[in-house]
């Protein structure tokens, strides 16, 4: 088991630090003049240009920038926005709660409905499978700004009930502005995780240990509880959790549609004005979320599953 | 005599039951399969001939005309522009269906190159080319469109590198997975000890027996490369206006969704849904087939 988490670890590192590489020599390829961006079309004196030069680095060599960025980086500093003057960590700082909250709400909203139509379409074939089944077809088919736009006309525009734009102030406020957000971001993801809850417990069903249960007579509801759905919960696990990482990244496109002031939809803003150091920041905090959480789903398969601990020591 | 005996596609031995089986191809893939076969067949004669098809300009402008609704010879109404919806549609499907198209191609020729070439050489090679593809694993196709979209000008074409590259490693490690299993296989072996250049057991024999795999996992791909360019668009990364484009549409119109008029970025929305809900179907059909087959 040790052994396994350690190697797990140094995966990580090592794919946080080829990423972080290839975020920052992606962005050096950016076209585009820092000192041009600095001066917003004054024209400089050759010792004006030196001086910037010299307050920006700009003159060191590539890997001499990088490792002073990834370094920084570590530290939760990403440097400056060279169009905002202010530093990438506060800006970061002040708007990855929202997003932080987007993504909470919509996981909990893709757990709770995804797993529980998965468990109805496993357990009862007939005429409730197939409405799972069509319904998770239709819902899985829906992108996030689709859904956002349908969410935005029926329940914000046509009915009221829910305020169109805008993050809100207070905590029930919040609740209420990020409602809509949070079930277009889940929408399409309630389906892969119906799909693969209902799949799993119809395979643990069809189990040998879990028919000599019910033919013991042991009450259906504990072998379901007990035998089906501790099983089950391997490939669920696995599935909400990288359902989940990937929701940060895709929560840029529901924060954009309405207009809520998160990470993704600043990362998106940055890139339409080029503002590289937001960008690069950005991208590198996503690309963390999304790998850190994708190397947690690992550990808890492998403790949920103790025979993959096992079969990564034999290898 | 009915006019099933006359059936030319009933072809090999006659089947117990006498039942038309289906379109060649699509066999085994059941009505929904069929059905998804016919939207995805009219969505692209529409992006063919949608320039043509279109009953008026679908980039005039008339902005006495804008938001007006539904009326004669104009089934869908204008947008805020004044422009004629149904044209719009009808235009837009085929940068919304060409980029994707572009998408998966690539993205297979990469990953399936990459899927065999590492099952058939083994080991440094295998494992430095998966170690670099887990890298591209950790970056999210969104992520990955916006880094590229900063490094040349927006446009469908840069969405659509984006993309494929985010797509590579993804079909690289399905399809690899099932090369190491064929591999395995005696014929392989067998063709082998014949003498046999390697790239034309690949070629040949390999991949023609990939191929069924290969087709279903582009079909899957194709429903993530709609929705996610046409996200990339609706974020003004990808396709831009005033282009005739689903995702674009959708976003233009959300102006019109604040003022009570959805029209456009629902007709929109709703293309796009039906053309990945036939996608997904018909890529769920086809991967069921494909395991029965090898399995």
């Amino acid at each position: 088991m040790l052994k396994f988490v350690v190697r797990r670890l140094m995966m990580l590192v090592v794919t946080l630090f080829v990423a972080s590489f290839a975020i920052y020599s992606a962005m050096y390829l950016a076209p585009g003049n820092p000192i041009a961006a600095l001066l917003g079309g004054r024209t400089p004196t050759p010792e004006a240009i030196a001086v910037l030069e010299e307050r920006y680095h700009l003159n060191d060599p590539f890997i001499v920038r990088y490792l002073r960025w990834v370094g920084g980086a570590l530290r939760g500093d990403f440097g400056v926005s060279i169009q905002l003057r202010q530093e990438v960590s506060t800006l970061i700082s002040q708007r990855i709660g929202t997003t932080v909250q987007l993504v909470l709400y919509a996981s909990l909203i893709i757990v709770v409905v995804g797993v529980a139509l998965g468990i109805v379409g496993g357990l009862r074939k007939g005429v409730l499978d197939n409405v799972v089944i069509v319904a998770t077809t239709v819902s899985a088919a829906v992108p996030s700004f689709v859904a956002s736009i349908i969410l935005l006309s029926v329940f914000a525009v046509n009915l009221g009930w829910f305020p169109a734009l805008g993050t809100g102030e207070g905590f029930v406020d919040q609740l209420r502005h990020l409602t809509l957000p949070a079930v277009a971001l889940a929408f399409s993801s309630i389906a892969l995780v119906a799909r693969i809850t209902r799949s799993a417990v119809r395979e643990e069903l069809s189990r040998e240990h879990v028919q000599t249960a019910v033919s013991r007579g042991i009450p259906y509801r504990t072998v379901v509880r007990r035998h089906v759905m501790r099983n089950a919960a391997i490939p669920i696990t696995t599935v909400v959790g990288i359902t989940v990482a990937s929701l940060f990244a895709a929560s840029a496109v529901v924060e954009r549609a309405f207009s809520l002031n998160g990470i993704g939809a600043y990362l998106i803003q940055a890139a339409l004005s080029k503002d590289i150091a937001v960008v690069q920041g950005i991208s590198l905090v996503i690309v963390a979320i999304f790998v850190v959480v994708n190397a947690i789903v690992d550990f808890l398969y492998a403790v949920l599953d103790p025979r993959v601990s096992l079969g990564a020591s034999a290898a | 005599m009915s006019a099933i005996e006359l059936d030319p596609t009933v072809v090999g031995p006659v089947p117990a039951t006498r039942r038309w089986r289906g379109v060649p191809g699509l066999r085994g893939t059941g009505v929904a399969g069929h059905l998804s076969a016919l939207v995805l067949a009219i969505a692209g004669v529409v992006a063919v001939f949608g320039q043509w098809l279109a009953p008026h300009d679908p980039d005039l402008t008339n902005l006495s005309y804008a938001f007006v609704g539904p009326i004669e010879g104009h089934p869908l109404g204008f947008d805020s522009q004044g422009r004629d919806l149904l044209s719009r549609i009808l235009a837009g499907a085929r940068s919304s269906l060409l980029g994707p198209t572009a998408v998966v191609t690539l993205a297979m020729i990469v990953g399936t190159f990459l899927a065999v070439a590492t099952a058939w050489k083994g080991g440094r090679f295998d494992r430095w080319v998966s170690a670099g593809l887990d890298v591209l694993f950790a970056f999210p196709a969104i992520v990955l469109a916006i880094i590229v979209s900063v490094i040349v000008e927006p446009s469908l074409m840069s969405a659509t590198i984006a993309l494929s590259i985010a797509y590579t490693p993804y079909i690289a490690r399905v399809l690899r997975s099932a090369a190491l299993r064929e591999r395995a296989r005696d014929y392989i072996a067998a063709l082998e000890v014949q003498g046999l250049r390697a790239w034309i057991i690949c070629v040949r024999h390999l991949g023609r027996n990939l191929l069924p795999l290969i087709v279903a996992q582009g079909a899957v791909l194709f429903g993530y490369a709609m929705v996610d360019l046409a996200a990339i668009s609706f974020l003004g990364l990808g396709v831009r206006p005033p282009q005739a484009d689903w995702g674009v549409m959708v976003s233009t119109g959300q102006s019109g969704v604040l003022q009570g008029y959805p029209l456009e970025s629902l007709s929109a929305g709703v293309c796009i849904i039906a053309v990945v809900i036939a996608v997904n179907i018909l890529g769920e059909r086809l991967t069921e087939r494909a395991n029965s087959v090898t399995r």
